[in-house]
């Protein structure tokens, strides 16, 4: 079965992306021959270059991967629910695949509580967006090749969590980038989607090359890449050092900060995050798909999968701390300012991945992944429904110019407001809330129990984030569904409720984001955690944060449902009481207000220390080393200075007679010298 | 101690003449000096022996070549002074160039050597007891009889090719054509009318 | 006494004078020419010079070779000039350049 999950996206984006695109039929259009004698066929119905807009081709590739998905899911969830009774790790070897001296990297899946939980997210998310997508992308020419990366992306995705060892979950990793490449740069006539894309892939690409790194130095140290051998023989290496850079390194250390910088780019974590808003210009099922449930949560899973060597060495936890607390407050507040309502929920993701890292730095694993999970599904509510405001919208994204839209689309807004609810975790601490409380509260919670001193900078910056969540959540509901609409006439008069199809995603993701949390919480951080997760998370026996969690000060346990009634509550004065608070505000702490709409600069920073000077360099190769060396001195200097030559030998020749016989005269000067200071022996 | 006389006399005076051929302002005597200076080289070769190259260049070279300069300069109506013009533009390049050669030459002729086996390779020994005139009749005529042709057939063309450049055909200048008159027959000459009578033609 | 290096002397002082008569009357085609049987006058007396030097007659002939190559140049220069006298008016070398490709 659980190959059948996993092979099914594959063989649907096979079909799909190979058969139900006009591939072949472009290979075939360039001979007239083909086309004129296939005219008759089935080819007359497909929609050769139609630029409107407009699809016309057959349906069968979107149904099929979409049906696929769906059967994947369904038996996803078969496997989960097996795994909250009764689980035990399953390992099931599919081939042989590097065989290489002591480097044997087998094909095969790794089934734990952890596989089965982001087999759950992936799958569901992914099918319920493949459905949303039959309708918001009905209207695109290309959904064949749409649906394909889709599912690609699914599989490459399906491969990285259910990997038994690193190299094999290098290449899930990596197929991912590609996918997530793909689809970013989905409408590839926009030059922005295009650079979007570069950036995302690029940026990735450092985070991988760390991420390369440590799998070499974990080959290096337990010579095997099987995560089984890794983890038993984890504790053989604390205490050792590595020689690295010219340092002598703790191993541990080194391996998991390696490690972990694979996971910061994939989880556009800090100093990294700079693709992932950009990553919005993707049509927005990929962005719920990719850039907030699934894909970026890859480096959580990476950690938590990661955790017996994690466990081991708490310096680098503590750098995961730091970073995770980092990001969260960091994109919490440029979330604070942003207009576009995708890259708000963007940078609500980065902030959210934060959390979650934070988690995973403490030792709180199960409550990491958990968020994970319940992240998924509100996080993919609020951005499907994002994408179904914008639909209604006709693709405007501004929230400055909608407003007032809540009496149109009810559905869209009851959706959304379920998202936010569980997005800014509302809940009363020890009776029950939306999903996010449970698990935002958890980590909140978990960080202040771990006590250390990185911990509670973090527990500080993620109450001041849960705030800041709070604010933005509101913000964004108000600016856009609230208040009087600031949209022209014409696409007021547009404004319609989505389709069916669009809306059956949001119900379920919405009974997720309501009810994921309450129902799992036993499961994933309450009483039958260790049952559940078994092996899948390796805690020392020492690490008894999750007993911790739950006897911390009732301040703080209130803490975060304080910041999140008092963010609600400013967002309810700024938005709806008196809507002329934020200008004035903003203008009176103008350095303020631009550093946070700038994204702290870090795109203007990363420009001037990386961009311009890789710029400059290949551009100093291009022209100088290239241009005026190689083809300088090469073919290019040759050729000129043949013409050049040329064209002085021509300038001699004037066709006098006299300058003739200067010149014969010169030579017979210069022979008659030759012979009789030089060569007459 | 005559010849020596002689020989700074002819120099002197062919070198003298020399200068003022290439500097004269007027181009007839530029060509009268080179007359000067040709008659002065023939002495020199007197000097030297050869007393028939030395006729032959009065002859040739006077008789012929400078007047046939002289036909020239004065038959063609040019401004001379005209083309005198940035006479001296030129004069550090040829200053140079003359006076590196001249250093040169100087400096090689100067220092030769005969090598002592060259009298081994004489090619036409001039014998003792007879003329110069006669010596070169004896080599000219047999030994280097094909040089001899050669220039005779270098005159030839210089001369067909001299006429071929300068005749030209006046188009209304009457001209006797032999061929034509001998070809003349009754049917190009004459015309047989039927007269009626009184009326005459 | 007078010996070969004098007349050889007196022939290189000819051929140089030849040689800046060319490079002084640049214009005149005319003066060229007779600076050209200058030159061609020193090589004559170089000639009859190594020939009576070495008693050897080649040398004479060879001279006379040269006179007669000398005579056919004068009068084929002198010709072309004439002609193009009568076609441009002028014999100023400046207005020569058909060479120029």
């Amino acid at each position: 079965m659980v190959q059948a999950i996993l092979f099914l996206p594959l063989l649907g984006a096979l079909i799909a992306g190979l058969l139900g695109t006009n591939m072949f039929k472009n290979l075939g259009s360039d001979a007239e021959a083909y086309a004129d004698h296939h005219a008759g066929g089935d080819h007359a119905d497909h929609a050769h270059d139609d630029h409107h807009g407009h699809y016309e081709g057959p349906m069968w590739p979107m149904y099929l991967t979409t049906g696929l998905l769906c059967l994947g899911a369904i038996m996803s969830w078969i496997i989960f629910l097996g795994f909250l009774h009764e689980g035990h790790d399953t390992r099931i070897e599919l081939l042989r695949w590097i065989s290489s001296g002591s480097l044997n990297a087998g094909w095969a899946i790794r089934l734990d509580a952890l596989t089965a939980v982001m087999l759950v997210v992936v799958n569901t998310v992914s099918a319920l967006v493949h459905v949303y997508s039959l309708g918001y992308m009905s209207h695109d020419e290309h959904q064949p090749r749409f649906f394909a990366y889709l599912s690609l992306f699914t599989f490459a995705m399906l491969m990285l969590v259910t990997s038994d060892n690193l190299v094999q979950m290098f290449f899930g990793w990596e197929g991912v980038g590609l996918a997530s490449y793909l689809l970013i740069g989905f409408w590839y006539t926009r030059e922005s989607a295009n650079a979007a894309a570069i950036k995302a892939f690029v940026v990735n690409r450092v985070g991988d090359f760390g991420f390369a790194l440590g799998i070499f130095g974990v080959f290096m140290v337990y010579g095997s890449v099987e995560f089984q051998t890794i983890f038993d023989n984890a504790p053989s290496a604390v205490g050792k050092t590595i020689h690295f850079l010219g340092h002598d390194w703790d191993t541990l250390t080194t391996l998991c900060l390696l490690l972990f910088m694979g996971a910061m780019g994939k989880s556009a974590q800090f100093l990294l995050h700079t693709w992932l808003p950009d990553a919005m210009e993707g049509p927005t099922p990929v962005s719920a798909l990719i850039h907030a449930a699934t894909m970026v949560t890859a480096g959580v899973f990476l950690v938590a999968r990661m955790s017996p060597l994690f466990e081991l060495a708490p310096a680098a936890r503590d750098v995961v701390v730091i970073i995770g607390g980092t990001t969260a407050f960091f994109a919490a507040t440029v979330g604070l300012v942003q207009n576009d309502i995708k890259r708000v929920i963007a940078y609500s993701t980065c902030s959210q991945l934060g959390y979650m890292f934070v988690a995973m730095g403490v030792g709180a694993y199960g409550a990491g992944i958990f968020h994970l999970f319940t992240h998924a599904f509100f996080k993919a509510l609020l951005f499907l429904g994002a994408g179904s405001v914008i639909h209604a919208m006709s693709g405007e994204q501004d929230m400055r110019k909608m407003g007032g839209l809540a009496p149109h689309i009810r559905l869209t807004w009851a959706m959304m407001l379920i998202g936010t609810f569980a997005l800014t975790g509302v809940g009363i601490p020890g009776v029950g809330g939306f999903a996010g409380f449970y698990s935002k509260d958890a980590i909140i919670e978990a960080a202040y129990a771990a006590g250390t001193s990185p911990a509670m900078y973090a527990f500080g910056l993620l109450v001041i984030a849960a705030f800041c969540t709070s604010f933005y959540s509101w913000r964004l509901a108000f600016m856009t569904f609230n208040g009087k609409t600031n949209a022209d006439a014409e696409t007021v008069s547009h404004i319609h409720e989505s389709s069916k199809v669009m809306l059956v995603p949001l119900y379920v993701l919405a009974a997720g984001a309501v009810f994921a949390g309450w129902y799992f919480e036993q499961y994933f951080i309450g009483h039958e955690e260790a049952l559940f997760w078994g092996k899948a998370l390796y805690r020392l026996p020492e690490n008894e944060i999750l007993h911790h969690m739950h006897e911390v000060p009732t301040l703080v346990k209130w803490s975060a449902f304080i910041a999140m009634i008092s963010g609600f509550a400013l967002a309810f004065l700024f938005y709806i009481r008196d809507t002329s608070i934020p200008k004035r505000l903003a203008a009176m702490h103008q350095p303020l207000y631009q550093f946070l709409l700038n994204k702290w600069y870090f795109d203007e920073l990363y420009n001037f220390l990386f961009v311009r000077p890789a710029m400059w360099l290949g551009r100093f190769l291009w022209k100088t080393g290239d241009g005026e060396i190689i083809d300088g001195f090469g073919p290019d200097g040759v050729a000129a200075s043949v013409a050049g030559v040329t064209v002085q030998v021509n300038r001699l020749q004037t066709g006098y007679v006299y300058h003739y016989a200067f010149a014969m005269l010169i030579g017979v000067a210069a022979i008659i010298s030759w012979f009789t200071f030089g060569g007459a022996h | 101690m005559a010849i020596v006389f002689f020989f700074y006399l002819f120099s002197i005076v062919a070198i003298a003449s020399a200068v003022l051929v290439v500097t004269a302002r007027n181009p007839v005597h530029s060509v009268l000096f080179l007359i000067l200076c040709f008659f002065n080289a023939a002495g020199l070769f007197v000097l030297l022996g050869a007393e028939f190259l030395a006729m032959i260049l009065v002859v040739v070279y006077v008789g012929a070549v400078a007047v046939l300069f002289l036909f020239v300069v004065m038959m063609l109506d040019v401004d001379f002074e005209e083309l005198r013009k940035g006479m001296m533009n030129y004069l550090p390049y040829g200053a140079v160039i003359g006076f590196i050669l001249l250093v040169e030459l100087i400096l090689l002729f100067g220092t030769w050597n005969l090598s002592p086996d060259l009298i081994a390779h004489v090619s036409a020994p001039q014998p003792d007891n007879i003329t110069n005139t006669e010596a070169i009749g004896l080599v000219l005529y047999t030994k280097y009889v094909f040089w001899f042709q050669t220039s005779g057939l270098i005159l030839l063309v210089a001369m067909i090719g001299a006429i071929v450049l300068t005749m030209r055909h006046k188009p209304n200048v009457k001209r006797q054509n032999i061929a034509d008159q001998v070809a003349r027959g009754p049917a190009t000459s004459i015309e047989i009318r039927e007269v009626k009578s009184g009326e005459g033609i | 006494m007078i010996g070969l290096t004098h007349y050889l002397v007196v022939a290189a002082i000819l051929f140089t004078i030849g040689i800046l008569g060319i490079f002084l009357n640049r214009k005149n085609v005319i003066i060229i020419m007779m600076s050209i049987e200058l030159m061609l006058l020193a090589v004559n007396i170089n000639l009859v010079a190594f020939s009576s030097a070495l008693h050897d007659l080649v040398g004479q002939v060879f001279a006379l070779l040269i006179l007669t190559v000398a005579a056919g140049e004068a009068a084929i220069g002198l010709a072309i000039l004439v002609t193009y006298f009568r076609n441009r008016g002028s014999i100023a070398v400046e207005d020569i350049n058909l060479m120029k490709g």
